[in-house]
């Protein structure tokens, strides 16, 4: 087997509220390989976000060690941690956080201003099936429309791990689709790393892996024998 | 060029907040403004002076005389420290023009036959100086010129200069130094039409006021570094047997007096006002921006997720502060150029220079923009650095729900007694009291700028009612060449016409206690005066004492004396007796250093029988131009000053100048008022449009709701006036501080109506504020803002 791109070992995160101590990891291991599309499952409080939160550099964990390629992020200051998203993680959210003054193409360009070899923004759009509303401000698009826009945002910049947590948490079933759809394409024709995060069962079956958390530990990690397509999910 | 996507949205937010954006550029505006204009009013003055004083060798100590022969000349030039003497001859004229009822009066000054004077020298604005060989041509002052439209070379004026009628040829228009601030002695301000200079050749007037071979004025410079106290000093010593009347420095020549009390006032305001202005701003771009980012939460870290640095972010939202406050640049260096050239236009009737125009300099600018800048940062820098420090996980999730409950009123459970809608406002606003006590604040100084620009209108109201109700009650006032007994004024009663008629005698005299050395003047009063009486503030009559002197509270100040006290006094005419007079009581005179005393005490002190250097007539209105015009052919008269003429010219002179200073002040004022309120209550409801929308769904009508929003809004208002009142008198207070009392002592007063005015504007302005907020409230989306909670 290939080396992993991201690995995490023993990883804790601790958060005090008051005097009330939440574990939200309780000592995580888990690896992603290049090119696979793995799906995390868990119901609410179970770690998951936690956990994609803490592998995107958008937090640091308690405890434990995270390495990207040769960095160790569980190590990295804010400066680096800033440069690993901006050089190499896509995040694809629940609500999309897409910027509401901006159109669908200035949302992409946000991330390809910045980055170093992106594709051009229309591409980006086009690849999801927005290539005809480039122009369309948030507020004129669907959810399912905004949640594409969100997705060609984080693929514009050609990176090595696309981070969805519950990208069709806003959904409807048949919207859903059409957006694991794209994400599955992505992976497909691009080959970015992809991790998605899910408290929906039947999502499961579109991943290379599935790995399943409960109260901040990994409860299992199975290998689908082969990955079904999204518009064959239904839920 | 390619515009980045983070720019794109910082033009979007801008157009999207524009309201807000505005008012803050506004207020931005104001203080730019502010201080373009008094600065660039301030250096137009200064330079014009300076310039002026510099080419037209402007003296530094001057020393009046009764009459001096040519051949002292030497003995002033070897004064220690004098560098350069000119002498001349200064008199008084009285001219006849066409068009004025009653004549003007002229100060007429020699030129020397030579041409130009040493010191002093004319700016001929038209023609030229008078030929030393014609005895007939006189130089006029450029302003009383204009207002008789005498040309040079064509118009012709008659004059009487020691009682002898003279008919004088116009042949030039000129400025001098020491005519800047052309003051009428009679009226204190400047009044073109009545009152001029005259310039005539020496040989001229020398012959015309029988001066032949004397002078009876000296100008002098002196060697750098030279002190002229001690010249001052040592003049005075020497002129006594001519009848010295008092040498005195630059720093008490009454136009150059008045023009550095004049920028001492400018530069005053040219830091007060904009401080106030910038503060304002600074505060509210902290308001709004620390909302915005509030808002902005979840775009900040999506941004900061996407992989921008904290310090790239910060500088995104510093960059709306930078456009704010080039924008209000923008607006306020125009609208400071107009104010300031407005400003130095009223002045111009004042400040007589060669060149004096409003100056606008790139260095002016690039101060105000810097100081707006620096303040807008200043105000901007918590917020800012609150932003490039959120971490990107905990901005994912929104804002925790803020701590309600834990305010003493709660726990004392005031709140309980109040109405749901009611308490959500308490809540609301005991929860960020800062907040609440700065915007009253901020529109509690709104308050005191409308007080500062409209009290000196009270003031004015004031000083009119105790100068002419009480002090001056005189139809006509006589100055007089020589002091007169009583019986010549026994005369006076029975010209046709006068009703009334009293005396008093004035005498420049110096003050001495220990270090402390001034000069003022000593008036002596007729026991049975009714006309003329002491007064002093607010407002009372002051009895005289033979046994002693009644002095200005401010002289008794600055001497380190009180009642009971001597002071050494000398007279600065005559014999020059000098005696030490006991301080019998203070007066609260409002302006210049005076002592006042029965005419036999002051007759005693001068060593002299009663006279009465000053007559003031009441007197029948159906006589009074004849009686004018025969007391002004008198050979002793040197000027008829007329009360009405005296109370029409303050009143135009201080309404033309001060209601535009009031409009602009009270405009500015009113930008601040709406620029704090309009702010308060957009940002209020940007965050609380949830919550408002929640309330409407629950069946809330859109007043209760409204209600609710602009409740804060009252409050503000509420606590702001009782605070703006107290403030604005401080102001007023600062203000005053920078005219000299030993000059002016205005009195101190705002009226109920000022504060009225200035509680109106701001509750105008917030009342305007909450009907433009309301309408936003009426049209609230209420299903919009319930599904896309972000």
């Amino acid at each position: 087997m290939a080396e992993p791109v991201l690995e995490a070992r023993g990883l804790t995160k601790v958060y005090t509220m008051g005097e009330v101590e939440v574990r939200a990891l309780a000592g995580v291991d888990f690896f992603l390989y290049p090119a696979e599309l793995v799906v995390l499952l868990g119901a609410s409080g179970s770690g998951k976000s936690t956990l994609l939160n803490v592998l995107g550099g958008l937090d640091t964990p308690t405890t434990g060690r995270v390495t990207y390629r040769d960095h160790v992020l569980s190590e990295a200051d804010e400066g680096e941690l800033t440069r690993y998203r901006r050089e190499h993680v896509g995040f694809v959210f629940q609500f999309y956080n897409l910027v509401p003054s901006l159109t669908a193409r200035e949302n992409v360009q946000l991330v390809t201003d910045i980055a170093e070899d992106p594709m051009r923004a229309e591409d980006a759009l086009a690849l999801v099936g927005l290539g005809d509303r480039v122009d369309h401000f948030p507020a004129q698009l669907s959810g399912g429309e905004q949640q594409r826009v969100a997705i060609a945002r984080a693929i514009a910049k050609r990176p090595d791990v696309l981070l969805c947590d519950e990208p069709t948490g806003a959904l409807d079933c048949a919207t859903g689709q059409l957006v694991l759809s794209v994400l599955a394409k992505v992976n497909e024709e691009l080959g970015t790393t992809t991790a998605v995060i899910t408290h929906n069962v039947p999502i499961a079956a579109m991943a290379d892996r599935v790995v399943v958390l409960s109260n901040g530990l990994v409860k299992s990690d199975t290998r689908n024998e082969a990955r079904r397509r999204p518009e064959d999910i239904s839920w | 060029m390619v515009i980045s996507a983070l720019t794109r949205k910082l033009f979007r937010d801008i157009v999207q907040m524009r309201g807000q954006f505005l008012t803050i550029a506004l207020v931005v505006a104001c203080g730019v403004g502010a201080y373009i204009s008094t600065v660039g009013t301030f250096r137009a003055i200064d330079r014009a002076k300076d310039r002026f004083y510099e080419e037209h060798r402007f003296a530094d100590v001057w020393a009046p005389l009764e009459r001096a022969p040519r051949s002292i000349r030497g003995r002033i030039e070897a004064v220690d420290g004098v560098h350069t003497v000119e002498t001349r001859i200064v008199t008084h004229a009285t001219l006849p023009m066409p068009g004025l009822p009653e004549p003007a009066s002229a100060t007429v000054v020699s030129v020397p036959a030579s041409g130009e004077p040493a010191l002093g020298t004319l700016f001929v604005r038209e023609g030229r100086l008078p030929d030393p060989t014609r005895p007939r041509e006189v130089v006029v002052s450029e302003p009383f010129a204009k207002a008789h439209g005498l040309r040079a070379g064509r118009s012709r004026i008659k004059a009487v200069i020691e009682g002898e009628l003279l008919e004088l040829d116009v042949v030039g228009l000129a400025l001098s130094p020491e005519h800047v601030f052309t003051l009428s002695a009679a009226i204190m301000m400047p009044d073109d039409r009545r009152y001029g200079v005259l310039w005539m050749s020496e040989p001229a007037l020398a012959a015309a006021s029988r001066m032949e071979g004397a002078f009876n004025d000296v100008a002098l410079r002196l060697q750098p570094g030279a002190s002229p106290e001690a010249v001052v000093h040592e003049l005075d010593r020497m002129l006594v047997p001519w009848g010295g009347r008092g040498a005195y420095a630059r720093k008490d020549q009454p136009s150059h007096r008045a023009v550095e009390g004049e920028l001492a006032q400018l530069q005053g305001f040219s830091t007060a006002i904009p401080v106030i202005f910038l503060g304002v701003a600074a505060f509210l771009l902290n308001v709004v921006l620390s909302r915005v980012v509030e808002l902005q939460r979840r775009t900040i870290a999506v941004l900061r997720a996407l992989g921008y640095r904290g310090a790239e972010v910060a500088l995104h939202f510093l960059e709306l502060v930078v456009i704010v406050v080039l924008v209000g640049a923008a607006i306020g260096v125009p609208i400071g150029w107009w104010v300031g050239d407005q400003w130095t236009r009223m002045y111009q009737p004042y400040f007589r220079f060669p060149a004096f125009a409003f100056e606008l300099d790139a260095r002016t600018i690039g101060t105000a923009v810097a100081a707006s800048l620096a303040a807008s940062l200043v105000g901007a820098l918590r917020v800012v650095r609150a932003v490039s420090r959120l971490a990107p996980a905990e901005a994912m999730s929104p804002p925790a729900p803020p701590v309600f409950g834990s305010t003493l009123a709660e726990r004392v459970g005031v709140l309980r007694l109040m109405s749901a809608s009611a308490r959500m406002v308490a809540r609301e606003t005991l929860r960020r009291p800062a907040r609440l006590l700065l915007s009253s604040f901020g529109i509690a100084l709104a308050m005191a700028v409308v007080i500062v620009g409209s009290f000196q209108f009270d003031a004015i109201d004031g000083l009119m009612d105790m100068q002419f109700g009480m002090m001056m009650r005189e139809d006509l006032s006589i100055t007089l060449r020589r002091p007169v007994t009583a019986n010549e004024l026994s005369a006076m009663r029975t010209l046709p016409g006068v009703r009334r008629a009293e005396g008093s005698r004035t005498v420049g005299v110096r003050f001495r206690a220990g270090s402390h050395t001034r000069t003022g003047a000593l008036t002596g009063q007729m026991p049975d005066a009714d006309l003329r009486r002491v007064v002093e503030w607010p407002g009372r009559f002051v009895p005289l004492d033979r046994e002693g002197i009644a002095v200005s509270r401010k002289l008794a100040e600055v001497l380190e004396l009180s009642v009971g006290d001597t002071v050494d006094v000398e007279a600065l005419e005559g014999a020059h007796p000098r005696k030490p007079l006991r301080i019998v009581r203070l007066v609260d005179d409002l302006g210049g250093l005076a002592a006042y005393a029965p005419l036999e005490t002051v007759a005693a002190f001068m060593d002299e029988t009663p006279v009465v250097s000053s007559i003031y007539l009441s007197v029948d209105p159906k006589d009074e131009l004849a009686l004018d015009a025969r007391l002004r052919a008198m050979r002793n008269v040197a000027g008829v000053g007329k009360r009405a003429d005296l109370i029409d010219a303050f009143r135009t002179q201080t309404a033309e100048s001060m209601a535009l200073f009031t409009r602009i002040i009270t405009a500015f004022a009113a930008v601040i008022a709406i620029g704090i309120v309009y702010n308060n209550a957009r940002v209020a409801l940007s965050t609380r449009a949830h919550e408002l929308a929640s309330l409407r769904v629950l069946g809330f009508t859109r007043g209760e709701v409204s209600a609710i929003l602009l409740g804060e809004l009252a409050l503000q208002v509420a606590l702001a006036i009782p605070v703006g009142f107290p403030l604005g008198k401080f102001f007023a207070v600062a203000m005053m501080s920078t005219v000299d009392p030993e000059q002016y002592r205005f009195p101190l007063v705002v009226s109920t109506a000022t504060y009225a005015f200035s509680a109106s504007v701001v509750v105008v302005a917030a009342v305007v504020s909450a009907l433009i907020v309301r309408r936003r409230v009426d049209h609230l989306d209420l299903i919009g803002v319930l599904k896309t909670r972000e």
